[in-house]
């Protein structure tokens, strides 16, 4: 009986590797689409015409019309020829993995892939559709000939962590919509959604050995002036730029570029204890964009890894890629 | 990992553009009702073509102005007044002609409420239905090629919604590429479906009634007839055809007369004639056009048994089942035969029974014209007729009571029905057993396809006697008022009231109508009246013995599997001669035209360096050279490239002029 039970089930997995259902193994790319990988079943239209064309027969039959016969016979072959068609739209089709935009809760991320139609003819109607269940996103796309396209896809980030692009359908049902061809591709590509940042977060707590003494904004030695912006609520009034205020301006803020002296060291060790890990990793995010924002060097210092003080979009990237892949096990490059 | 920090709206290529009829992809659809409502333009009656295509434009014209469909409270007001336009016109909601419009207003009230995608491929099955309709009406060559014009479009259509980008052009070339490749499949399901032989269920009588023989004879019967120019049946002889004297084709026989009326009598059938054939004989194939009857009109006088037919004691040949669709039937017949010589008493009783009452100075003529012989009385009667100047005339005077004294003696107007008529009226009232033959007489060989057409206005009545030892004897008084109607057919005996085709002036017409017919009697026989027979005939000439269904499908099962594989090796073989190779075939030619100057590309020199250095060594054709570099360049590292363009720089390579 469990020998039984152990083959049911052996044969079950090996059905769901043969027709790609659930996830699999990533893929090294290109994937090519060759004819052993590409399906084809009839859809609820396609369904419903050979019903019609059973009654066309039977139709022919009983009133035996010759060219009755003839009208059914040349239909089902058009309908054979376009399962042929809706074959070849995704035969030899190629995919490559092209970048990756991560993204916050609540937003999308964009893979692009890179798709190669090697064919002479154009490839209409080819749909993407990627995801798992509740997180579904999908493309409509079409292939000029003998051309590289690069189609985004997006996924609708919702939980922090690494969101692989696993199971992607790519099908057609073009030219008659009566058959839907598709091939199951695991292309290996996966973005990073990044934590939540915090509303209204906190200044940072002052790191032990540095000289950090307000949040947002921190002067060096020689004031650095490096602009005006926009004034926000958090800044603090002695960096207004009362001068233009006085003049009838807008409040400004005066900006100072930060020099090697006054760097922000944001340190998961130093939150305090009775925060969650997800509450920290959305409190560290949100300081790291404001200190980007302010334009402040700043420095991260996770369990996993340590990030020396450097600013920039770059350098923004790795540290919420960093809080991204806290605890799932991965170090962050 | 490269990340960006952005947010992208989301799913910015949704389906949703499908669901919405564009302009371009609904115009595709209202014309695909609209070539298949042309299609029925000869079964539909003029209503309802008018009331479709008045919503078809109505639609189309909301459509081109952008608009949705009209409000849904529209529909069963228009639905209502469609139903009782049928219920007014056709008398009846069921049935093949109602239905067939219903089917297309159906098709109409689908376009005006097309909201999504199920809406418009229910509208294009709709369509379908009706490119498939056409063929309960009218299975001619003209009409099946309506019908694949208006499924062209329709698949056109289709192709328009499930690719809105497509061009039109590539929407008729799919369509088209779709309907050829469509065709061996439907060659070898035509040839090789089994053919069942009876219908599945009782075929529903809303047939309309046609122009035909009938079984009954009065005063205006065969003129009504003679005024349709209805293809009746063709014939192909073997060999040559009977001379025209000889050409009556027997239909109905008429042995009883109740003083207005000739009725046939029927007795039971049997599958061998009462004669024994002899003399010249004639083979030939007669493909009967459809007429709801039993009619087989053979000539004279057909030797059995026939397939599928019986013979009656007055030797009239009856199909077994009534003649629903075109068929075909093999007979040989000899026109020579001497028949009824040994006829049966109560036939001869039956043959000279008349009315007690009527028509006296009828009766009182045969009194005199009555001799010592039958047949001296009938030579008597003949020359009676031929001394009176008879008319022949299609439109003779209506007659009273005594209809034959009143044609005999007042109007002396007539046709070929009243002609047979008087006579076998005047044989009778002589004592001779007579009876009218009803058919038709003559027909026409089409001198390209040598087939013979024999139409409603062929139709004919004549009369029979019976004498001792010699039997029945054929005598056609019409003959005798108007001897051209044998010879020349009717148009050469008639003036004026022929249909339009049988006038002698528009003969350059007729010829055209003959070659149309040869190869509609073509398209005929190969085609619309392939049947289980046929089939098998084919098949067995095709070395297949022993046919059977069981074969058929395995046969059809192969070739079709056979038709797949080559489909497939088309689309593997149409893989080759991509664009990228026609850029890399270009580059290498604009080396090997530089390689006459010593300045073949080095393998591993890239465009530009390569560029620099043959420029510097030729600057006389530096500008075109930096700029085929640069093009290519471009082609081949910048995405995508497009065929013209590499196309483009083909020429351009093709063309270079070296100065010097």
């Amino acid at each position: 009986m469990s020998a039984a039970a152990q083959n049911v089930a052996a044969f079950r997995a090996r059905l769901r590797t043969l027709l790609r259902f659930g996830p699999g193994s990533p893929e090294t790319a290109p994937i090519l689409l060759r004819q052993g990988r590409i399906y084809l079943l009839p859809t609820k239209p396609g369904i419903a015409l050979g019903v019609i064309l059973v009654v066309m027969l039977v139709a022919s039959i009983n009133y035996s019309l010759s060219l009755g016969y003839a009208f059914t016979f040349l239909l089902a072959g058009t309908g054979v020829s376009s399962v042929l068609h809706a074959f070849r739209n995704l035969l030899q089709i190629s995919i490559q993995c092209g970048r990756v935009e991560s993204a916050f809760p609540g937003g999308n991320v964009v893979f692009h892939l890179l798709i190669d139609n090697p064919h002479p003819q154009r490839r209409p109607s080819l749909r993407l559709i990627g995801g798992l269940a509740g997180q579904k996103g999908e493309t409509s796309f079409s292939l000029a000939p003998a051309s590289r396209s690069e189609i985004q896809l997006a996924l609708p980030a919702v939980r922090r962590g690494v969101l692989p692009l696993n199971r992607t359908v790519i099908e057609t049902r073009w030219p008659l919509g009566l058959v839907r061809a598709w091939s199951v591709i695991f292309p290996n590509m996966e973005a990073l959604v990044f934590p939540t940042p915090e509303n209204n977060p906190p200044p940072p707590l002052p790191s032990s050995g540095e000289s950090l003494t307000d949040w947002g904004l921190l002067r060096a030695g020689n004031e650095d002036f490096a602009g005006l912006r926009t004034w926000l609520e958090t800044d603090s009034p002695r960096h207004l730029a009362w001068k233009v205020y006085a003049r009838g301006g807008e409040m400004m803020t005066k900006q100072f570029s930060a020099s090697g002296g006054g760097d922000l060291l944001l340190n998961w060790d130093d939150l305090p204890a009775e925060l969650s890990e997800e509450a920290r990793l959305s409190r560290l995010a949100a300081w790291l964009l404001q200190a980007e924002h302010a334009g402040q060097r700043t420095a991260l210092r996770m369990p996993e890894c340590d990030f020396p003080a450097a600013r920039g979009e770059a350098h923004l990237y790795r540290c919420l890629g960093a809080l991204a892949l806290h605890g799932t096990g991965r170090i962050p490059p | 990992m490269n990340l960006a920090l952005r947010f992208p709206p989301k799913n910015p290529l949704s389906d949703a553009s499908l669901l919405a009829l564009r302009r371009n992809q609904g115009i595709w659809l209202v014309a695909a009702a609209f070539v298949t409502l042309i299609a029925h333009f000869s079964t539909l009656p003029w209503w309802v073509m008018a009331f479709c295509t008045a919503l078809l434009i109505w639609r189309g014209e909301r459509m081109w102005r952008g608009k949705t469909a009209p409000p849904r409270w529209v529909l069963p007001p228009l639905a209502l007044l469609g139903a009782i336009g049928v219920q007014l016109d056709v008398g009846q909601l069921v049935g093949k002609t109602p239905g067939v419009i219903l089917l297309a207003m159906l098709l109409c009230f689908k376009l005006l409420e097309t909201r999504n995608m199920r809406d418009i491929i229910v509208a294009t099955f709709l369509c379908f239905f009706l490119q498939f309709s056409l063929f309960f009406s009218n299975q001619s060559l003209p009409s099946a090629l309506l019908s694949i014009i208006a499924l062209l479009v329709t698949l056109g259509a289709i192709i328009a919604l499930s690719d809105p980008a497509s061009s039109t052009r590539e929407r008729w070339r799919v369509s088209a590429t779709l309907i050829v490749q469509g065709i061996p499949f439907m060659l070898v399901l035509f040839v090789l479906f089994p053919r069942a032989i009876a219908p599945l269920w009782g075929v529903p009588s809303d047939a309309q009634a046609k122009t035909g023989l009938s079984d009954s004879m009065s005063p205006g019967t065969i003129s009504n007839m003679i005024l349709s120019d209805e293809l009746a049946f063709t014939v192909e002889f073997d060999g040559l055809p009977p001379l025209p004297a000889d050409r009556y084709w027997r239909g109905p026989v008429m042995s009883y007369f109740d003083g207005q009326t000739w009725h046939m009598v029927t007795r039971p059938q049997s599958s061998l004639p009462a004669y024994t054939p002899s003399g010249r004989r004639f083979s030939y194939r007669i493909l009967l056009e459809p007429s709801q009857q039993h009619w087989l009109p053979a000539l004279d006088f057909p030797a059995g048994p026939i397939e599928g037919a019986h013979f009656t004691y007055d030797y009239q040949a009856l199909s077994q089942t009534p003649v629903n669709s075109r068929r075909q039937f093999r007979l040989t017949s000899f026109p020579q035969t001497a028949v009824g010589q040994k006829e049966q008493p109560w036939v001869i009783e039956m043959s000279r029974r008349l009315p007690a009452q009527g028509n006296p100075r009828t009766r009182e003529l045969a009194a005199r014209l009555k001799a010592d012989s039958p047949r001296q009385t009938i030579k008597q009667i003949i020359d009676w007729l031929i001394q009176a100047r008879f008319t022949y005339t299609l439109q003779p005077p209506l007659s009273e009571n005594d209809s034959v004294d009143f044609f005999l003696f007042e109007s002396r107007m007539g046709f070929c029905e009243h002609f047979a008529s008087s006579f076998v009226f005047l044989a009778r009232a002589a004592g001779i057993p007579a009876r009218v033959v009803t058919g038709y007489q003559g027909g026409r060989i089409n001198p390209i396809s040598h087939i013979f057409t024999v139409r409603q206005s062929d139709a004919h009545a004549w009369a029979e006697i019976w004498i001792s030892e010699q039997g029945w004897v054929r005598i056609d008084p019409t003959a005798l008022a108007a001897p051209q109607r044998i010879d020349q057919g009717l148009e050469g005996s008639v003036e004026s009231g022929l249909p339009f085709m049988l006038r002698p002036q528009f003969a350059w017409l007729r010829q055209m109508r003959d070659q149309w017919e040869s190869l509609a009697v073509q398209w005929n026989r190969w085609v619309v009246s392939f049947d289980g027979k046929r089939q098998r005939s084919l098949l067995e000439s095709m070395g297949l013995e022993s046919f059977s269904a069981q074969k058929a499908f395995g046969i059809a099962a192969i070739a079709i599997v056979l038709l797949v594989a080559a489909f497939y090796a088309w689309i593997q073989l149409k893989r080759h001669n991509t664009g990228r190779d026609a850029l890399d075939r270009a580059w290498a030619r604009f080396s090997s035209r530089l390689a006459a100057f010593g300045l073949a590309r080095a393998p591993a020199e890239g465009p530009l360096d390569y560029a620099k250095r043959i420029s510097s060594a030729r600057p006389e054709d530096a500008d075109v050279l930096n700029l085929i570099c640069t093009r290519y360049a471009c082609l081949r590292y910048r995405l995508p490239p497009s065929r013209a363009e590499i196309d483009e720089l083909a020429q351009t390579i093709q063309s270079l002029q070296f100065k010097t």
